[in-house]
């Protein structure tokens, strides 16, 4: 099951450069949570501090509290920990190229330490029909590289990976700006299915999609949260001006 | 910035008040007809009906190409479902006009009388609703909008007066009833007229505040 997630006072830096100023919120269990905002905002480094990857860059840094469940990620756990209790997806899809679709899909497991053949076995199944990718590949699971997939079902393929691990919140950052619309439906419908044993965090530039798939909306602006609050308030009355500007397009 | 579309919104919302000008106008001209008895007035009510009926219709097609292709959002959006629902409250008000150019035909074929009713001081009171509402809406004011509301109730009450005065007098001298029937036929379609007119300033209200104060409610 999903975990929510509080985030208190995160403050995030590249060299001097301050990305995310005074970040607070709270990120609902098992629902889907869009983040909205122009390029640069920060949005996807905010991301980036929910699974601790913002400080693998040496210039990086963050402070604050981000809290899912009950740990603090930046203190009661290691980043190995928590990325394996928070998935990722990326813009494009990133399959491991000289891999089968299999090992793919196991690869964070085989990471930690998995061996057990039939523990692998259902895990693969699992994660592929949560991703509704297995009806597609079952018979090609070793026989075909996660290359030689199209696009939506790479980045399906990546979801099922993510899952494979059974984490409590999956981050997607911008998880359908690189497919066509048939492949970008799957993948929204695939959201509206996961959240109820996930929560998400979803990275859009599309307003529309975060209309479709999200209960709450962020929308950021210059390294600052400038409204959070239920997606349909965002989308039809924002409190804020600089937020109704950014989504009718009144924006710069 | 998204040039093109707000260029359509503004496109939009000046065909609308094209719709306005003729709907306020048929209006005027039934009223007119009213106190003059002059049926070339009518005809003119009846002939300009179509091209608000036209307009109804081009109106709602441009609204509904703007939700298909742009996807508006916020204000936008309650912009353009204002306008779907205003437009329709014009083609009603041109629809209010005509009756009441069809009453004052009928009360051609008799005797003009005074009758207990001031039709064009109830007229004078509904057109100004309408007038009033259409500038909120030209101008964006809420607060306009919201004292059209307080003016419902006046409409109202005199077309609940007229009903008394005009229901006595035709049971006191049935030989008036034609004539009196018509004249309160006609103080009800101005009634309607001060509601479509109410529906409008709440259209106002929802566009510029994003508040549902229809019924008497206020979601938000």
């Amino acid at each position: 099951m999903g975990v929510g997630i509080l985030v208190e006072d995160l403050n995030a830096w590249y060299g001097t450069t301050h990305t995310l100023q005074d970040i607070n919120l709270h990120i609902p269990a098992n629902h889907a949570t869009a983040l909205i905002g122009p390029s640069g905002c920060g949005k996807s480094t905010f991301v980036r501090c929910l699974n601790r990857m913002h400080e693998t860059n040496p210039i990086a840094r963050a402070t604050g509290i981000v809290k899912m469940g009950d740990i603090d990620i930046y203190n009661d756990a290691s980043p190995v920990e928590i990325r394996r209790r928070v998935g990722m997806v990326f813009q494009r899809p990133n399959p491991f190229p000289t891999m089968s679709i299999y090992d793919n899909v196991v690869s964070g497991l085989k990471l930690n330490g998995f061996r057990n053949r039939r523990i692998l076995d259902e895990t693969v199944e699992r994660s592929l029909k949560q991703a509704a990718l297995w009806e597609e590949v079952k018979d090609d699971l070793k026989k075909k590289s996660g290359a030689s997939l199209s696009g939506g079902q790479q980045q399906r393929m990546c979801i099922a990976r993510a899952l494979a691990v059974d984490p409590e919140v999956l981050l997607m950052d911008e998880p359908a700006s690189a497919l066509d619309p048939v492949s970008t439906s799957k993948i929204e419908d695939l959201i509206f299915q996961l959240k109820s044993q996930y929560t998400i965090v979803i990275v859009t530039h599309n307003m529309q999609q975060a209309a479709r798939v999200a209960e709450n909306t962020g929308f950021f602006l210059n390294g600052k949260m400038v409204e959070f609050d239920s997606t349909h308030k965002i989308f039809t009355n924002p409190r804020d001006k600089r937020t109704e500007d950014y989504i009718t397009g009144r924006f710069g | 910035m998204r040039v093109k579309f707000h260029q359509s919104l503004d496109d939009l919302k000046e065909k609308l008040l094209v719709m306005a000008g003729m709907a306020e106008q048929a209006i005027q001209r039934s009223i007119e007809a009213y106190r003059t008895r002059d049926l070339s007035i009518c005809e003119l009510v009846f002939r300009a009906e179509p091209s608000i009926n036209r307009l109804e219709r081009e109106i709602d097609q441009m609204a509904l190409d703007l939700l298909a292709m742009e996807q508006p959002m916020a204000i936008d959006l309650r912009f353009i479902l204002s306008v779907i629902r205003i437009n329709a409250d014009l083609e009603r008000v041109g629809d209010q006009a005509v009756n009441i150019a069809v009453r004052v035909r009928e009360m051609g074929a008799f005797a003009n009388i005074d009758l207990p009713v001031d039709i064009p001081k109830l007229a004078s009171l509904s057109s100004a609703m309408v007038r009033k509402s259409l500038q909120a809406f030209i101008e964006g004011d809420a607060e306009l909008a919201e004292s059209v509301l307080r003016l419902d109730d006046q409409v109202d009450e005199m077309n609940d007066a007229a009903f008394y005065a005009l229901s006595t007098l035709i049971k006191e001298k049935p030989e008036l009833t034609p004539q009196s029937l018509n004249a309160l036929i006609i103080a009800r379609n101005l009634e309607r007229v001060g509601d479509h007119a109410t529906n409008i300033a709440e259209d106002v209200i929802f566009w510029v505040r994003g508040a549902d104060v229809r019924h008497n409610s206020s979601v938000i």
